[in-house]
C-alpha cells in the first residue's frame, strides 16, 4: 500500500503540470489508456469446489491485520446475515466475503467468495481523479491512501460495489479494498493469502491467459458439472479473478447485466466531446458578440439618421 | 430595516456620501447605516432569524461532530449509496441552479441584450454564490476535505470526469469572482479598480461559457460511470450530459427568478429604481428563456428513450414514477412557463419558476439516490445527514442575503451624494 512514486516528485509532476493541465486536457483525456497487461496474474474461483469454510476470510483477516469479527470464522449463522436483505458485502474490515446461496435446482448449497476483482480495464482507476489507483503488471489494482481525497467516485464506478469506505474515521478515512496481497506477497512471488489457505483448491491462481483454458477445459471435460460461462472472462472488459459456476450466474448473486466493454467505454461519448467545446465555443460566441455589437452599432446609426432626417424636415 | 427608513432620511446605504454629502464609514456600510444597537435589534426582531438560530443551534453541534467523529456519525456510511445528501442535493442541485451567472452574462455582454442589464448582477451572484457552496457541500462530504486541492497540484488524474468538475468549478469560481469585483470594489469605494475587470469581461464571459458547458455536463457524465446501477430510465450514457447542461439553463434561469422576487417582494428597501421598474418585463423575458429551455429538455428526454428504446419501462412502477416526475418538474412548469409569457403574467411565471427549481432538485436526487441502486434496498438518509444539509442551506441564505443588502447588486451605486 506504499506510494510508488515518492510524495516529493508527484508533487513536483504535479505542479508543473498543473498549469499545462486545463490547456492540455482535451488531449489526456482521449488518449486515456489502461496498460494492458498480457502476462497479468489471476485467480480462478471454481464454485463447484467450494465448500464454505471461510477459511480465506480468515486469511486475509490475519493478512490484512483486521480486527477480529464479532463471531468465529467458523460459525456458520453468519451467512443469514446481511443488510438491508441483501448478503454481507465487502466493508472496511472485510476484504473478501463467503456468501451462500441455494438454488432451487440443486440439492446443495453453493457458496460465492467476493473481492475486487482485479479488472483488466478498472473502472475504480479510470474514475479517480487524483490517480489513486495503480493496475500493476501482476495484474493486481492497488490504492494509494496518500493521495485519495475521499469522493467516493471509485465507489460509484465499481460495477462490482467492492471498494468500501472508512467512514467510521476522521482523520484517517481512506477507500478499503482486497489489494491481491500485492505489497506482501504477490511482489514477492507469493500466492495470496485467501488462495494459500483454500483447503479446497478452489481457488487457483496463474495467468490470467491459462486460467481461461483451465476454465474451459474443466467446462469441456465436465458439462454436468458446469455451465458454459466464464464470469469474468469478458465482464466490464474482462477481470482477474475469473469464477466457475454449476448453476447460471444471476442464481448466486451475479451481476450478469454488467456490460462486456469497460465500464470507461460509456463515459467516452463525453469525453470526446470535451475538446469540441473547447475549440468551437470561443470563436462561436465571439463571432456572435461581434454580430451582436455590429447590429447595435448599426441600430445606433440609423437612429441618429433618422433623428437627422427628421430635423431636416423640420 | 424597513423600520428604520423612514426614521432615517439617509437610509438605505446606496452611495459612498450619506445625502448631506458626508461619507458613509465602513463599519456603517456593515451595519446597513444602523448603529450597532438598532442593526442587532432589527436582527432580533425578524423571525426568519429565529427559524435560522434553531436551525444552526442543532446544525452546529453535527458539523463538529462530523468533524471530530467522521462521517459516519452523521450519515449511514453507506458502501452501496457512496454519494448522500451532501452530493445528491448540494453538488448536483446546486450547481445547475447557479447556471445563472454564465447565463445572464451570456445574454448581457455577449448577446448585448443591456435590456437584462438591471438583473445580471444578481445573476452573477446567484451563479457565485451557488458554486461557492456546492464546495462548502464538498469539504462536509469528502473523506479528507484537507486534500480538496490534491486534484489540481499534488496528484493529476486528468482522465476522470471529476477532475474536469474539479478544475472547471474552481477556476469557473475565480471567474466568477472576478465578475462580481465591480460590485465589491463600489462598495469599497475603489471604482478605479473596475477598469482592469472591465477590460477583460468579455473574455471572463466567454470562459464563463466553456467552463459552465462543461462542467454542467461534466457533473450528468459522472452518473455514466454507473451504467449499471442507476435505472436505464434516468440514465442515458449518450444523452446525460446534454440532459444535466439543458437543465441547467432553465434551472438557473428560475433560481434567478425566484430570487430577485424574493429580493423585491421581502427586501423591497434595498431595490434601485432601475431594478424594481424593470423586474416586471425582465421576469417575463427570463420566463420565455426557461420555457425554450424546458421545451428542448423535454424533447431531448424523450430522444433518449427512444434511442436506448426504453419505452416497455415506462409501463413499469419506476417509468410511472418517472413519468411523475416528467409531470411534475418539466411539463407543468413548461406549461405555466409559456402560459405566463402569454399573458404577461408574472405570477404565473414565479409560480412555473418555483416548480421547475423542485423539479431540477427531485431529479438529481433521483439520479445520485433514489434511482441508484435501483435493483437494490432503498437508502433513506440519517436525520442528522438532512439536517446537517439544511444547515449549509441556511449558511448559504444568510450569506446571500448578507451581500444582498449591501452591495450594489439590485440597485446602482451612487458615487455622488444623492439629491435630497
Ligand atoms: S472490481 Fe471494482 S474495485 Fe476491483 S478493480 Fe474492478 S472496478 Fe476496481
Ligand atoms: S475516493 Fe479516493 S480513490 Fe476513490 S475516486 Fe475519490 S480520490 Fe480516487
Amino acid at each position: 500500500m506504499k506510494t510508488q512514486t515518492s510524495r516529493r516528485t508527484l508533487l513536483k509532476k504535479g505542479l508543473g503540470s498543473a498549469a499545462a493541465a486545463i490547456f492540455l486536457r482535451a488531449k489526456t483525456a482521449r488518449s486515456h489508456n489502461i496498460k494492458r497487461y498480457p502476462n497479468s496474474c489471476g485467480v480462478l474461483v471454481d464454485m463447484t469446489r467450494c465448500i464454505g469454510c471461510r477459511s480465506c476470510e480468515a486469511a486475509c483477516n490475519a493478512e490484512q491485520k483486521l480486527p477480529s469479527p464479532a463471531l468465529p470464522f467458523d460459525d456458520r449463522s453468519l451467512f443469514a446475515q446481511g443488510r438491508h436483505g441483501s448478503k454481507r458485502r465487502t466493508d472496511e474490515n472485510h476484504f473478501t466475503v463467503i456468501n451462500r446461496y441455494d438454488p432451487p435446482e440443486i440439492d446443495h448449497p453453493l457458496f460465492r467468495k467476493i473481492q475486487c476483482n482485479h479488472c483488466q480495464e478498472p473502472a475504480c482507476l479510470s474514475s479517480c481523479f487524483v490517480n489513486a489507483y495503480t493496475k500493476t503488471p501482476e495484474g493486481a489494482v492497488i490504492y494509494n491512501p496518500d493521495v485519495c481525497v475521499g469522493c467516493r467516485t471509485c465507489m460509484i464506478a465499481c460495477p462490482f460495489y467492492i471498494p468500501a469506505f472508512r467512514y467510521s474515521s476522521a482523520l484517517h478515512p481512506q477507500i478499503v479494498k482486497c489489494q491481491f496481497c500485492y505489497e506482501t506477497r504477490l511482489k514477492n512471488n507469493l500466492l495470496p493469502a485467501c488462495v494459500e489457505a483454500c483447503p479446497q483448491e478452489a481457488l487457483l491462481f496463474g495467468k490470467r491467459e491459462k486460467l481461461i483454458k483451465i476454465a474451459r477445459h474443466r467446462i469441456r471435460n465436465d458439462r454436468d458439472r458446469y455451465v458454459d460461462h466464464i464470469y469474468g472472462e469478458y465482464e466490464a472488459g474482462g477481470t482477474s479473478w475469473l469464477y466457475l459456476s454449476s448453476v447460471e450466474f444471476d442464481q448466486v448473486g451475479f451481476d450478469t447485466t454488467i456490460p462486456h466493454e469497460p465500464i470507461l467505454n460509456s463515459v467516452k461519448n463525453f469525453l470526446a466531446m470535451v475538446p469540441m467545446v473547447l475549440t468551437i465555443w470561443p470563436p462561436l460566441f465571439a463571432g456572435f458578440h461581434l454580430l451582436a455589437a455590429r447590429r447595435a452599432r448599426a441600430e445606433k446609426t440609423r437612429q441618429e439618421n433618422n433623428r437627422e432626417k427628421a430635423d431636416e424636415d423640420v | 430595516m424597513k423600520m428604520f427608513n423612514p426614521e432615517n432620511v439617509h437610509l438605505p446605504v446606496s452611495g459612498s456620501k450619506k445625502n448631506d454629502g458626508s461619507p458613509w464609514s465602513f463599519q456603517d456600510k456593515v451595519l446597513l447605516g444602523l448603529t450597532p444597537r438598532q442593526y442587532l435589534s432589527q436582527l432580533c426582531r425578524n423571525r426568519v432569524n429565529w427559524l435560522l438560530v434553531l436551525i444552526f443551534g442543532v446544525g452546529i453541534p453535527l458539523i463538529v461532530q462530523r468533524y471530530f467523529y467522521g462521517l459516519a456519525a452523521v450519515t449511514h456510511g453507506s458502501n452501496d449509496y457512496p454519494w448522500g445528501l451532501f452530493l445528491g442535493f448540494g453538488l448536483f442541485g446546486m450547481v445547475p441552479l447557479s447556471a445563472s451567472g454564465f447565463l445572464l452574462g451570456t445574454t448581457v455582454t455577449l448577446f448585448g441584450r443591456k435590456d437584462f442589464h438591471p438583473i445580471e448582477r444578481l445573476a452573477l451572484l446567484n451563479g457565485l454564490l451557488g458554486y461557492f457552496f456546492a464546495v462548502v457541500y464538498l469539504l462536509v462530504d469528502l473523506g479528507m476535505p484537507w486534500r480538496l486541492a490534491y486534484p489540481m497540484f499534488v496528484s493529476l488524474g486528468p482522465a476522470a470526469v471529476l477532475f474536469l468538475v474539479a478544475w472547471h468549478v474552481a477556476t469557473y469560481l475565480s471567474v466568477q469572482i472576478a465578475e462580481l469585483l465591480p460590485a465589491l470594489f463600489e462598495w469599497l469605494n475603489r471604482p478605479a479598480w473596475k477598469h482592469y475587470i472591465a477590460k477583460i469581461s468579455l473574455g471572463l464571459t466567454i470562459a464563463g461559457i466553456i467552463l459552465s458547458t462543461l462542467h454542467q455536463g461534466a457533473l450528468g457524465a459522472l452518473f455514466t460511470y454507473a451504467p449499471t446501477k442507476i435505472h436505464p430510465l434516468w440514465l442515458s450514457t449518450d444523452f446525460q450530459w446534454i440532459h444535466f447542461l439543458c437543465s441547467a439553463v432553465f434551472g438557473g434561469l428560475s433560481m434567478v427568478i425566484i430570487s430577485s422576487f424574493l429580493i423585491s417582494r421581502y427586501a423591497s428597501w434595498r431595490c434601485g429604481k432601475e431594478f424594481s421598474s424593470t423586474l416586471h418585463d425582465i421576469t417575463l423575458g427570463l420566463g420565455k428563456g426557461a420555457s425554450y429551455a424546458v421545451f428542448t429538455y423535454l424533447v431531448i428526454k424523450i430522444v433518449a428513450i427512444a434511442h436506448d428504446n426504453e419505452w416497455e419501462y415506462l409501463l413499469t412502477a419506476w417509468g410511472g414514477y418517472f413519468l411523475l416526475e416528467i409531470a411534475i418538474g418539466v411539463v407543468i412548469p413548461l406549461i405555466l412557463f409559456a402560459r405566463g409569457v402569454r399573458r404577461g403574467s408574472v405570477t404565473t411565471v414565479r409560480w412555473a419558476a418555483a416548480i421547475a427549481v423542485i423539479g431540477i432538485i427531485w431529479n438529481r436526487l433521483n439520479v445520485a439516490i433514489y434511482c441508484f441502486n435501483y435493483q437494490l434496498y432503498q437508502e433513506v438518509p440519517h436525520w442528522k445527514e438532512v439536517w446537517l444539509t439544511v444547515t449549509l442551506y441556511a449558511l448559504y441564505f444568510i450569506v446571500y442575503r448578507f451581500i444582498v443588502y449591501r452591495l450594489p447588486i439590485v440597485f446602482t451605486w451612487n458615487k455622488q451624494s444623492r439629491k435630497p
